[in-house]
């Protein structure tokens, strides 16, 4: 019968389905990002060197909060129709199927929105020399926020009311991970060297690799059982 | 070496009993410290040469900071004690010990934006240390938000125990991301004092205040889960017992 690595291609491949015939969870993020980036030039004005130096912020605020409003869906369809229940139960550490959901979570949003980020930058006239840093950043930085939103997702997943209450306690971790991509960028846009912010992002994503997929497990055995 | 007594403090019924006996003594050696750390520290300790008398404020400001941070790891660690053990009483040490922190912290905010004004000139300054308070502020209010959304009590402790360690592992980064974020974006316009060695008259009175502070929290912790054991265990016949027959002693405790 299966093993735990079976179990894990498995489950990538059924979320992997289900977010293709759910393309509106997929999108909607993006629409989002889309619109909150177009709101910023209408509320303060469209000076190019005013936006040239909010660009890197502004991108990596709306990209987090993109990355927010898309958790909710993380674990919420499995939990309604009973097949976390059956994850639970089955005889696999949990941490590898935690680990596929979340790997398809950022597939479905973290790296769409990565891929989305260059035209938003050209359209708040980012520096063309910080292009190839903001896409490497979301790259590391979202998955890293994926995995660490996990956790928030799988506390919430058995309140009606999660979505607002997720971003109330995730957000304040995401602190080091906005700090030091939106640096990154920034140090990308005056022409400095940005590996540093790159190689901190990257420790962040080994640790919250390791840690987070522990943590979310544990918390949906919380709050699937109560 | 009999541990028997320590273990049975494990027992919600056994903390109430033998706390009641603490309370008195804890209270006035409380009261003490603060009279006269305070008294010490804003009446009789020397005037700074810079900032005037506007320093004084760091006999409330240190104290609260430190307890603001050290009350997040008593409360993440009641948490794992009690997910670990599965324990009854630790869970309720962690859910009164979060109002008390967040409230330290937002103590910890006020005299920082106070004192921030004759220094800096300003109420807000993005500083480094007080930005980390903020977002501890945060963390604190996520804990307790999440502890009021879920209907079943059990379910409450474990998740809010979960997000109160998944925060344990994130402060140390935060501090120092943002840290290393306020060296980059220093504004001009703060004026900063030199680096000045405290006077020791200036840190005697900081330190009993300090002790005091500590006292403070403790006494304020054992009164909050107090309560919070007689709300859970209100069904018990103990403490029915203790509301019918000593009504009395019970109301003048709650009144100290």
């Amino acid at each position: 019968m299966g093993n735990s690595p079976s179990l894990f291609w498995s489950t990538l491949r059924r979320d992997l389905i289900l977010a293709f015939r759910h393309k509106g969870d997929m999108i909607n993020p993006l629409v989002f990002f889309l619109i909150a980036i177009s709101m910023i030039p209408l509320g303060i004005g469209a000076e190019t060197a005013l936006l040239m130096r909010i660009a890197p912020g502004i991108i990596w605020v709306m990209a987090l909060l993109a990355t927010l409003l898309s958790l909710d869906n993380l674990f919420r369809s499995d939990f309604d129709d009973g097949s976390l229940e059956q994850l639970l139960i089955a005889p696999y550490p949990l941490f590898f199927s935690v680990l596929a959901k979340v790997l398809v979570h950022w597939l479905a949003t973290g790296l769409p929105l990565t891929l989305l980020a260059p035209l938003l930058g050209v359209m708040l006239s980012l520096p063309a020399n910080a292009f190839v840093a903001l896409c490497c950043s979301l790259l590391i930085g979202t998955a890293a926020m994926s995995l660490i939103g996990a956790v928030g997702a799988a506390l919430t997943v058995g309140l009606r009311k999660g979505g607002l209450l997720i971003s109330l306690i995730v957000m304040p971790l995401y602190v080091p991970i906005l700090i030091f991509g939106a640096n990154g960028v920034q140090a990308a846009a005056v022409g400095q060297d940005y590996t540093m912010q790159l190689a901190v992002l990257g420790a962040g994503l080994a640790l919250a690799l390791v840690l987070a997929p522990l943590a979310a497990a544990g918390a949906l055995r919380v709050s699937v059982n109560g | 070496m009999n541990w028997q007594w320590f273990h049975r403090l494990g027992s919600p019924r056994w903390f109430y009993e033998k706390t009641e006996a603490w309370l008195p003594w804890l209270s006035l050696v409380t009261l003490i410290l603060l009279l006269v750390g305070g008294i010490w520290g804003l009446g009789f300790a020397p005037t700074d040469a810079r900032q005037g008398n506007s320093y004084r404020i760091i006999y409330i400001h240190v104290p609260a900071s430190f307890l603001a941070l050290a009350g997040y790891y008593i409360m993440a660690i009641s948490g794992a004690i009690g997910l670990i053990w599965k324990m009854k009483l630790p869970f309720m040490v962690m859910k009164a010990a979060a109002p008390i922190g967040a409230a330290l912290t937002f103590v910890a905010l006020i005299t920082g934006a106070i004192w921030g004004k004759p220094t800096w000139g300003t109420w807000w300054v993005w500083d480094a240390r007080i930005t980390s308070m903020l977002i501890l502020f945060f963390l604190y209010l996520g804990v307790i938000a999440l502890q009021q959304a879920f209907q079943n009590r059990d379910t409450a402790d474990k998740a809010s125990a979960i997000l109160a360690l998944v925060g344990t592992v994130n402060i140390p980064i935060i501090y120092k991301s943002v840290d290393w974020w306020f060296t980059l974006h220093q504004p001009a316009t703060i004026k900063f004092i030199g680096k000045s060695t405290i006077h020791p008259s200036m840190l005697y009175p900081l330190f009993v205040m300090l002790i005091g502070f500590y006292c403070f929290y403790t006494l304020v912790l054992l009164l909050h889960t107090r309560v919070e054991i007689l709300r859970r265990e209100s069904r018990t016949q103990w403490v029915n017992d203790l509301a019918a027959g000593n009504k009395l002693t019970v109301s003048k405790e709650g009144g100290k």
